[in-house]
């Protein structure tokens, strides 16, 4: 229970929901207030069973994933984990041959549909990967990026794009390191600032749910406090999945947590309740470090 | 136990024997390749430099093509190597980005890679067979500029697509994920990241290019390239499409073949300005290149 911060009581998850913002975020004060308590869970997975070419990555994950909180996948290599993040803005079918059964919901819309259009949904869906991978422009121009893609040429009028950055670096908590220097190149910038402005990328485009693919695996130690309190603070306004190696992180960081193993999840509850109760022997034996 | 010398063992002294040696063949292989290109150049220029002059590269053949300058040859290449270049670059380029950006894995593009891939390799006299039936023939333009410089520009097209698709494959995907993943669509993120990414690649295999064009004698020879054609030197476009024109390669193969009592030191002449030119032209696309890279967006 050490590594759980102190701020937040047990609770359960509808209780979390119902919080207007989390305590422990001071920089929450400038953001939007965060949308209305939901009654339905923001994400849902009935009967999902993925393939790449003749494997089968995902065996009926079949999950729930509560508005506005922050939960976490573990599990070890090859489990799919990172399987099952990429199918929620579909980049999967990017990456090569990949069949999909099953649907998942998103706020209520199924974005198997064949209406989706996956532009719309990747702006809504916004993900953050292992390495930092800002774009070889300025950091004024990573931040809207997706502005630039996704809005009409007249939107983009100068104040409208200064405005944006200023408030998504002011999001992440980049903006008073930066603010003289946004024509700088973002390749340049330490990884933990990289690493930040590729979640304030996701920002302008107002999204709903943010995928963490181990976020802080390229980070030290610092650079990982700081994106985990960043994590915080976004708390509330997106629901936020991260997939993490690193079970102490995932003790810290979510509310929930789902162990998956083989392609199938094995256990899904509250992140303090699985860790100290496993229902399941085998999240038991793993979140123990007897194999990994 | 005795406190270390740190001096070198008979193993040490012999791996240092493998480096001395192994550092003087690589530096050997260097100078193999730079010695024989420098001699080349500098037995072209002086052989070739007697003859050389202002009124040389702008003055038609005459006396046939013993004396007068080379001008109507000079412009020909210019000719055949800009059309060739301004067909085969944007449709190489174009067929790569569709080649790697979107066409799946499967057997159909593997077949495409192996026969661009193969068709790289095809002698030039197969590509001049082809253009003398598919452009001259088939197609009826007839021998001209525009038959030879198509013919030029099939044959420079697998390169083309080969060096751009290396270019391309070069930009990190996690440049493309990031795109992907704010729901940029795929010509979004070709043109926003990974062609300003891979553009000086894309360009060096483009400029290599120039060279060969400018080089190839079989393709144009029953394409579109004559002996000897005299034109004014006086306009700025003194070719039509459907001329046939001189070609500096054509004229320096004919002048040491078929001329007789020439000048010596004209080939060599004609070689040193073949050079020049392809040095030229390959100058300008550098610079070209250094200017876009310095570019912030592209």
């Amino acid at each position: 229970m050490a590594d759980l911060d102190p701020n937040r009581p047990d609770r359960s998850p509808a209780a979390d929901a119902d919080r207007p913002s989390p305590p422990n975020a001071p920089t929450s004060r400038h953001l939007n207030p965060p949308p209305p308590a939901p009654l339905a869970p923001s994400i849902t997975a009935r009967a999902l069973n993925l393939w790449y070419a003749g494997f089968q990555a995902l065996h009926d994950v079949t999950v729930d994933i509560q508005h506005g909180l922050i939960t976490s996948l573990i599990g070890p290599s090859g489990c799919g984990k990172t399987t099952l993040l990429r199918c929620l803005n579909r980049v999967n079918e990017r990456y090569g041959y990949v069949t999909t059964r099953g649907e998942i919901r998103i706020l209520g819309k199924n974005i198997y549909d064949p209406d989706v259009s996956l532009i719309e949904l990747r702006k809504s869906v916004g993900m953050v990967f292992q390495r930092p991978n800002p774009l070889p422009i300025s950091v004024y121009e990573n931040v809207v990026f997706g502005l630039r893609i996704h809005k009409e040429r007249a939107e983009l009028t100068r104040a409208n794009l200064d405005e944006a950055v200023e408030k998504a670096l002011t999001e992440v908590g980049l903006w008073n390191d930066l603010k003289d220097r946004l024509g700088q190149k973002a390749t340049g910038l330490q990884l933990e600032q990289q690493q930040k402005l590729c979640i304030a990328r996701l920002l302008p485009l107002k999204p709903q749910v943010i995928l963490m693919d181990e976020p802080c695996s390229a980070l030290d130690v610092e650079g990982t406090r700081a994106i985990e309190e960043l994590m915080f603070a976004l708390k509330g306004h997106y629901t936020i999945l991260i997939v993490t190696h690193n079970m102490a992180q995932a003790r810290r960081v979510s509310d929930e947590c789902i162990f998956m193993l083989m392609g199938k999840i094995i256990e899904h509850r509250r992140t303090e309740e699985l860790f100290l109760n496993p229902r399941h022997p085998k999240t038991a034996e793993y979140i123990e470090g007897r194999y990994g | 136990m005795n406190p270390p010398t740190f001096t070198a063992t008979p193993l040490v002294r012999r791996k240092l024997r493998q480096e001395r040696l192994a550092r003087a063949v690589l530096a050997g292989m260097v100078l193999a390749m730079v010695l024989p290109l420098a001699a080349i150049i500098a037995y072209l220029v002086v052989q070739g430099a007697p003859l050389i002059s202002w009124s040389f590269l702008t003055q038609n053949p005459s006396n046939g093509m013993r004396a007068g300058g080379i001008w109507s040859a000079l412009v020909g290449t210019i000719y055949l190597v800009v059309i060739a270049l301004l067909v085969s670059a944007p449709v190489g380029v174009l067929c790569a980005v569709y080649l790697n950006e979107y066409a799946r894995e499967n057997w159909f593009t593997r077949l495409i890679h192996l026969a661009v891939v193969n068709l790289a390799g095809v002698p030039s006299i197969v590509h001049a067979l082809f253009g003398l039936g598919a452009f001259v023939l088939f197609a009826g333009i007839g021998r001209s500029i525009l038959a030879a410089a198509l013919t030029l520009a099939i044959m420079t097209l697998p390169v083309v697509i080969a060096s751009t698709k290396e270019a391309l494959a070069a930009v990190p995907m996690s440049f493309r994920e990031a795109c992907w993943n704010v729901g940029a669509s795929r010509w979004q993120t070709i043109w926003k990241v990974v062609l300003p990414n891979s553009i000086s690649g894309i360009l060096t295999g483009v400029i290599l290019q120039v060279s060969r064009t400018a080089g190839e004698t079989a393709p144009i020879m029953f394409t579109g390239a004559v002996f000897l054609k005299k034109i004014h030197d006086d306009t700025l476009f003194p070719y039509a499409l459907t001329d046939q024109c001189m070609a500096l390669s054509m004229h320096l193969y004919t002048v040491t073949t078929q001329v007789t009592n020439a000048p010596e030191a004209l080939p060599y002449a004609i070689a040193v300005v073949l050079l020049g030119a392809v040095l030229l032209v390959n100058a300008a696309a550098i610079l070209l290149r250094g200017l876009l890279r310095s570019r912030k967006k592209w």
